[in-house]
């Protein structure tokens, strides 16, 4: 029988070094998890990067690219994973539900394929109200269906009350990647054209309404929804798109800043033509947030190539989920890895990621 | 959002600008003393328009980045407490004491809540009447009155299980202890326009005279700050030195009595020291003795904090305006907003953290000297 | 410091004792604490900093400030810069305009 794992053989000489990393004051001298390594922004990039990625070691895992393509018997097939713990569970325009289904498909439409099946494993809380759960449940059927994909195999575990916020989800799910298609975030190049697919801001200030310490009286709704159908009209134009992203936490400062890194080129915005509506824009200014580094549901970012930017920019308005699409900027050869925008004055400022969870300030 | 959209227009911005350019005719330096007119400057880029030779020095209006490390060591050290449901606003989570903040606190298991407003601490005092429910009360003079509300609610309803965690700063002795630095620049103020809509604006013609610089009372949207930087210009180049209002849709000459009377039965004058800067005599505020009962640091007797300070870091400097934060030979290195050395590269309107957000890549790296054109 | 936004009261109530409104920030709504403005009315504008009206918004003085700004493009028209003018009928950059390129990379 193999001796059990001691304290010891964890720390030992494999533990990860904390010299290398940038982020000493929280980790090195007390390595605990903070909740901002949940945020999207800098601190869970850096959790990935020196934790995850060096134990796992694999290729396609250090693309870092929302859904893994992977070679599977001649043709190939997208896998993606994804865990939902967003509190409320319930919340205006959806439920943990609408996320845990379409936040799956839509990371394999990110790798331009269409999902086909999907996994869904429940950690529930002691004490959950049963119907609180059912509801969830529905939800999900109903968003699979819309989505058009198959739910076929789950789990179910119980945490003693007190661990598990109601329930805590995690969706995997598989699709196949239609040929000639390489969508990757190191992809892009200079010259290529930003196009964001609607509204940005609107399913993170409509979490940030319902949750406690701020409660505010909004009409804005989470704009979750399935976006394989809007990625197969993109595709249609051109199989030849370079990178799409699905900018949840941490904003599209976040999904724009780490393409940027991945594809070492600098991305360069116009802060006039972001699709921002008024109220979240109004939101943000009440609470002192940057629209571009608050969360979307149901959005995707596309770089395409400069000549086929206005066709695909067509199709996508033409689709009923990209309507509100828009073109926000370009990659630039100058400032590789960093993300500029032009202010509405004329001037430049970086847009950077959101350090660890976005908090209202009164400053 | 109305009366704030309107503030913001480029084209009106275009014709501030057009004045300015067409008044300056040498350099000034101006310091616009609130950090959230620090932040509007750098997020717009507002200092990139200015003609060349118009410095803006930022000023320690950030209450977060003053906030004395001892406080912040007494914040983490109640906040640890079981018993404690320890609140504050978001600026304040990041913060560095001398080991920890209070996200690390809250990792630990201390009960760390954000709230919007210290009403809704008083709530979770009243919900929870088990617990010991305390508010850290950061803040400059706009800031203050909320608080001081608070405060007096809390009595009002007999809720005993609240206390105030204080650390309120005043503008005007800043400005004093600035004007008398041995190295001052500045040469006019751009006033704290939220603080002057509850202060008003009397505390200031006395500063303007004696110290012979303009003093503009002004706002934080684009246009409010650039109609301030024209008034200002415009003194400095007549050689006057007065008190302006160049935000009147909100700042009265006498300020809001209702709420200035609130602050003296809730609060009294005490000195106090400015994290980076050290003591400034009456600059600060500490609940008066009618409402001591609600005093956290009384109510918790926290213990001798052996403060320290990272030895690396010019916080203060930058805080008077002495050096930029690029002239840090850790801004951007060791110091970064991921792992702040400083309280100014925590706060998103502390200079150093816009430097860093906003400004990267004009500004050369850490420890050269070479000034960027039009930096402010 | 001080992030304060204005709003426009849409009702007020009263809660122990203390005066309490509904304000709007252009389709946000909060409960805001109307104890340092005693006389604000419903449909007036204030600025709100952490959940507290801290003053009535001046609506008239507003507008006259955004009226000021307006103007003054229009009297420099009419009156001043010169050097301005001339370099313009020269097909020159204006003096003052040589800033805006310096330091940005858009």
């Amino acid at each position: 029988m193999a001796e059990p794992l001691t304290l010891q053989d964890i720390q030992g000489p494999e533990a990860p070094s904390f010299e290398g990393w940038t982020c000493p004051l929280p980790l090195r001298d007390s390595p605990t998890i903070v909740m901002g390594h949940g945020g999207g922004g800098a601190m869970s990039g850096e959790l990935v990067e020196h934790v995850f990625l060096p134990s796992f070691a694999d290729a396609s895992l250090a693309q870092l690219g929302d859904s893994a393509v992977l070679e599977l018997h001649g043709g190939r097939v997208a896998f993606s994973t994804d865990s939902f713990v967003v509190r409320p569970l319930f919340f205006p325009g959806g439920c943990i539900g609408d996320l845990a289904v379409n936040g799956t498909v839509n990371d394999l439409a990110m790798s331009g394929a269409q999902a086909l099946f999907l996994s869904a494993a429940f950690i529930l809380e002691e004490g959950t109200d049963v119907t609180r759960v059912g509801a969830v449940a529905q939800r999900m059927g109903d968003a699979a269906t819309r989505a058009g994909v198959r739910i076929v195999t789950g789990d179910t575990k119980v945490v003693e009350s007190g661990h598990g916020d109601g329930v805590y989800i995690n969706t995997a799910g598989i699709g196949v990647v239609p040929e000639g298609v390489d969508i990757r975030p190191d992809r892009a190049e200079p010259g290529d054209v930003v196009i964001v697919s609607g509204h940005i801001g609107v399913h993170g200030i409509a979490i940030m309404s319902v949750r406690e310490g701020l409660e505010f009286g909004t009409e804005v709704l989470s704009d979750s929804q399935p976006l394989g159908g809007l990625v197969a009209a993109m595709l249609a134009v051109t199989p030849d798109l370079h990178v799409l992203r699905d900018p949840t936490r941490g904003g599209v400062a976040t999904s724009l800043n780490e393409i940027a890194r991945a594809s070492g080129v600098g991305i360069s915005l116009d802060e006039r033509s972001l699709p921002v509506p008024e109220v979240v824009a109004n939101a943000c200014a009440f609470l002192g947030l940057d629209p571009l580094q608050v969360a979307n549901e149901g959005k995707l970012l596309a770089f395409v190539p400069r000549e086929k930017a206005d066709e695909v920019l067509a199709a996508m308005r033409a689709h009923p989920f990209g309507s509100d699409a828009a073109i926000i900027g370009e990659c630039v050869e100058d400032h590789p890895g960093m993300v500029s925008a032009r202010t509405g004055f004329g001037a430049a400022r970086v847009v950077d990621l959101p350090i660890g969870e976005q908090l209202p300030r009164i400053c | 959002m109305k009366y704030l959209d309107e503030f913001q227009d480029p084209a009106l911005a275009e014709r501030l600008l057009d004045d300015i350019r067409a008044t300056v005719t040498r350099p000034w330096a101006m310091m616009e003393v609130c950090g959230g007119q620090t932040h509007s400057i750098i997020r717009h880029g507002l200092d990139q328009l200015l003609p060349e030779g118009i410095e803006l020095i930022h000023g320690p209006g950030c209450p977060v980045c003053v906030t004395p490390l001892e406080v912040i060591d007494k914040a983490l050290e109640i906040a640890a407490r079981p018993d404690v449901i320890f609140c504050s606003f978001g600026d304040m989570l990041r913060v560095p004491g001398s080991e920890k903040d209070l996200f690390r606190v809250k990792s630990a298991g201390g009960d760390v809540r954000v709230v919007y407003s210290p009403l809704d601490a008083l709530n979770l005092a009243r919900e929870n009447p088990d617990r010991q429910v305390v508010f850290f009360g950061i803040g400059f003079e706009t800031t203050a009155p909320p608080n001081a509300m608070t405060v007096y609610q809390a009595r009002k309803l007999g809720i005993e299980n609240f206390s105030l965690l204080v650390s309120h700063v005043r503008v005007p002795p800043a400005i004093e202890a600035i004007m008398t630095s041995p190295v001052c620049r500045v040469q006019a103020f751009l006033a704290a326009g939220h603080v002057c809509t509850v202060m008003g604006m009397g505390e200031y013609p006395g500063l303007a005279e004696r110290f012979g610089v303009p003093i503009v009372v002004t706002g934080f949207e684009p246009l409010d700050i650039l109609e301030g930087i024209r008034r200002t210009v415009h003194q400095l180049e007549e050689g006057r030195h007065e008190v302006e209002n160049a935000y009147p849709r909100v700042v009265a000459p006498d300020g809001n009595p209702v709420a200035i009377k609130m602050l003296e039965d809730v609060f009294e004058v005490v000195d106090r020291a400015w994290r980076g800067i050290g003591m400034i005599p009456q600059s600060g505020w500490r609940l008066s003795e009618r409402y001591r009962e609600y005093d956290a640091e009384e109510r918790f007797r926290v213990g001798d904090i052996q403060t320290q300070e990272s030895t690396v870091c010019r916080s203060g400097e930058v805080l008077q305006g002495l050096i930029k934060p690029h002239e840090c030979s850790a801004f951007g290195t060791l110091c970064t907003p991921r792992n702040p050395l400083g309280a100014t590269m925590v706060s998103s309107e502390g200079a150093c953290a816009a430097y860093y957000l906003y400004r990267r890549m004009q500004v050369p790296a850490s420890g050269d000297p070479r000034e960027v054109s039009s930096v402010g | 410091m001080c992030l304060a936004v204005p709003g426009q009261v849409l009702e007020i109530t009263e809660r122990d004792g203390t005066r309490i409104a509904q304000v709007d920030f252009g389709g946000v709504t909060k409960e805001v604490c109307l104890e340092y403005v005693p006389d604000l009315q419903v449909g007036e504008y204030t600025i709100v900093h952490v959940g507290f009206a801290l003053q009535r918004l001046d609506e008239q003085s507003a507008l006259e400030t955004l009226e000021i700004f307006r103007q003054m493009g229009e009297l420099d028209a009419e009156f001043g810069d010169h050097w301005g003018r001339a370099a313009e009928q020269a097909g020159l950059p204006r003096p003052d305009q040589d800033i805006s390129t310096e330091g940005g990379t858009l």
